[in-house]
């Protein structure tokens, strides 16, 4: 009953968010769309270094092929999981004191997030997918298919769970709002972070061997570059084992925000009077 | 008092008022600036990362590339500093109505709303990027003539230029439509090409766009070859010096016609 009650509320909310965000379709093409040519410079500077190697040349393991569709999974996957507002919102809702009102309601505040997260999420990538599959269309002759059925299967169930990391690492970012009053600079230096640890810069197997184990360490290879790698079938042996580290860093994502958020509170009441 | 002479005092009082704001949130200025030098930083490990592959990406060198990252800082850091808050505003003078107000001041429009704020952070984090450039510049082995660093300086405005009438004229469309901002924020993604060594991309539609439409391969590459003294050199700084002209040109027409067509948006 109360499953069937939680399933109607949330639902409402995720019809909500996707009626709220489809007003930003034209929007969402153009940030899709221009967040591509720069794309385009990188992959010819790649180009060129392959150009300078022997035919059939690799680097890290990768040919050009290899390279080109790295960077183009990697953007795929990005345009399914990257925050995009939902970090500021929650932060402001912290700051303009918006969250009372959840307090009084029978809604959680971690769910309905995740609601409008997911949601966001749907619409900017039905409309991110159309510069994709063109941009997909022109590099056709480097762009490689998996070959093996399952993968069908295991990258999409790999992009969810770095898609919840990601929303969790958002999520537990604006939760700062409780304790700083401006928290786009710590967002932003985060960011930084995130962009290189990822491998959205360039695949991490390019960097020393000491930083890459580092890098692995923390939750960022498994928000886009580990899907990558599933998408592009490498990496066999350690599959599973990448999977579990991925759900590993899911539960304390979700542990994290919980925690904070109580923690949070107790500090928000106290401010607030 | 001559016209000069007014408007530099005019472009002083506006500085005053733009160190008292920042000084307001002196952490907060400081963190910024700590946000900016990360990003210059991923953009130098990139090029490291690329340069551990290989030696030479289109006839550039390390410390060649290493020179134009940090040229092309320095350009995005000054243009950030002087005009970056302001073109963003824009927008927002529109929908407020302060535009009005600002026609009335008897002051050349466009000057006020282009140098409104000042962005001191953005002077250190581009103090920062002529440190890359020195040192890369020192591993090079470089020796400027005193007629290269003038051009150097000379190239450097019109690039600024540059992107300040791209950016200008996009925001120009804020007339039009309220929903400029996605236009801007598009366009200063695209400041990425800039620092892409020149030499990497053959002849075809990219260099095509981006040197004579939108010229971010010329913006940081021209300068940059001016103190690496690159034998195509007259041509290039020709060609970027009249793409700056054209860009200013186009977004002062632009700018005039919009203030035509112009009704209020307050009653």
């Amino acid at each position: 009953m109360s499953w069937a009650l939680g399933w109607q509320k949330y639902s409402r909310v995720l019809v909500i968010g996707i009626q709220n965000t489809l007003v930003y379709r034209a929007n969402f093409l153009f940030r899709a769309s221009i967040s591509l040519v720069p794309l385009l410079g990188t992959l010819q500077v790649w180009r060129t270094i392959y150009g300078g190697k022997a035919d059939g040349g690799t680097i890290a393991g990768y040919t050009l092929s290899g390279m080109i569709s790295y960077y183009l999974i990697v953007n795929v996957v990005d345009a399914l999981t990257a925050v995009t507002d939902d970090d500021w919102e929650i932060a402001a809702d912290i700051r303009d004191g918006k969250i009372s009102q959840f307090l009084l309601r029978p809604i959680d505040y971690l769910t309905y997030r995740l609601c409008l997260y997911l949601s966001g999420r749907a619409i900017y990538t039905s409309v991110a997918v159309i510069p994709v599959i063109l941009f997909t269309l022109y590099l056709r002759h480097d762009f490689r298919w998996p070959t093996q059925p399952i993968t069908f299967l295991l990258f999409p169930l790999s992009v969810l769970m770095g898609g919840l990391i990601q929303f969790f690492i958002a999520y537990l970012m604006a939760l700062l709002a409780f304790w700083f009053l401006d928290v786009s600079t710590l967002i932003f230096i985060q960011f930084a972070f995130e962009y290189i640890a990822s491998g959205h810069l360039f695949p991490l197997d390019l960097l020393p061997a000491g930083l890459q184990m580092a890098i692995f360490l923390t939750p960022y290879p498994y928000l886009t570059y580990y899907p990558a790698k599933v998408f592009l079938e490498e990496d066999h042996g350690p599959l599973v084992f990448g999977f579990a580290i991925q759900l590993a860093w899911l539960v304390i994502g979700y542990v994290a925000a919980r925690w904070a958020w109580s923690r949070g509170l107790r500090r928000y009441t106290s401010v607030g009077g | 008092m001559g016209t000069l002479q007014r408007y530099a005092a005019i472009y002083g009082a506006l500085w005053r008022n733009s160190v008292t704001r920042e000084m307001q949130f002196k952490s907060n200025f400081l963190l910024w600036i700590v946000v900016e030098l990360l990003w210059f930083a991923l953009q130098l490990a990139f090029m490291q990362v690329l340069y551990g592959q290989t030696d030479s990406i289109g006839g550039w060198s390390r410390w060649q590339v290493i020179l134009l990252v940090g040229v092309s800082n320095f350009i995005q850091q000054l243009f950030t500093a002087i005009f970056l808050t302001n073109v963003n505003e824009l927008s927002e003078h529109v929908r407020t109505g302060k535009l009005d107000f600002m026609l009335l001041l008897p002051v050349n429009t466009r000057f006020l709303i282009s140098f409104r704020k000042v962005d001191l952070g953005s002077f250190i984090n581009a103090a920062f990027a002529a440190v890359v450039i020195f040192y890369a510049a020192l591993q090079l082995d470089l020796h400027p003539s005193f007629l290269q660093f003038i051009g150097f300086a000379v190239v450097c405005v019109a690039g600024i230029s540059v992107h300040y009438s791209i950016m200008f004229l996009l925001a120009t469309i804020a007339f039009s439509t309220v929903r400029a901002q996605g236009i801007l924020t598009g366009y200063y993604n695209l400041f990425n090409i800039a620092r892409l060594p020149e030499g990497a991309f053959q002849r075809g539609s990219f260099k095509a766009i981006f040197t004579f439409v939108l010229p971010m391969l010329l913006v940081a590459n021209v300068p940059a070859k001016t103190l690496l003294g690159f034998p195509s050199l007259p041509s290039q700084v020709g060609l970027l010096m009249l793409m700056s002209l054209i860009c200013f040109s186009a977004s002062e027409l632009f700018w005039r016609w919009s203030l035509r067509r112009y009704t209020s948006a307050s009653s």
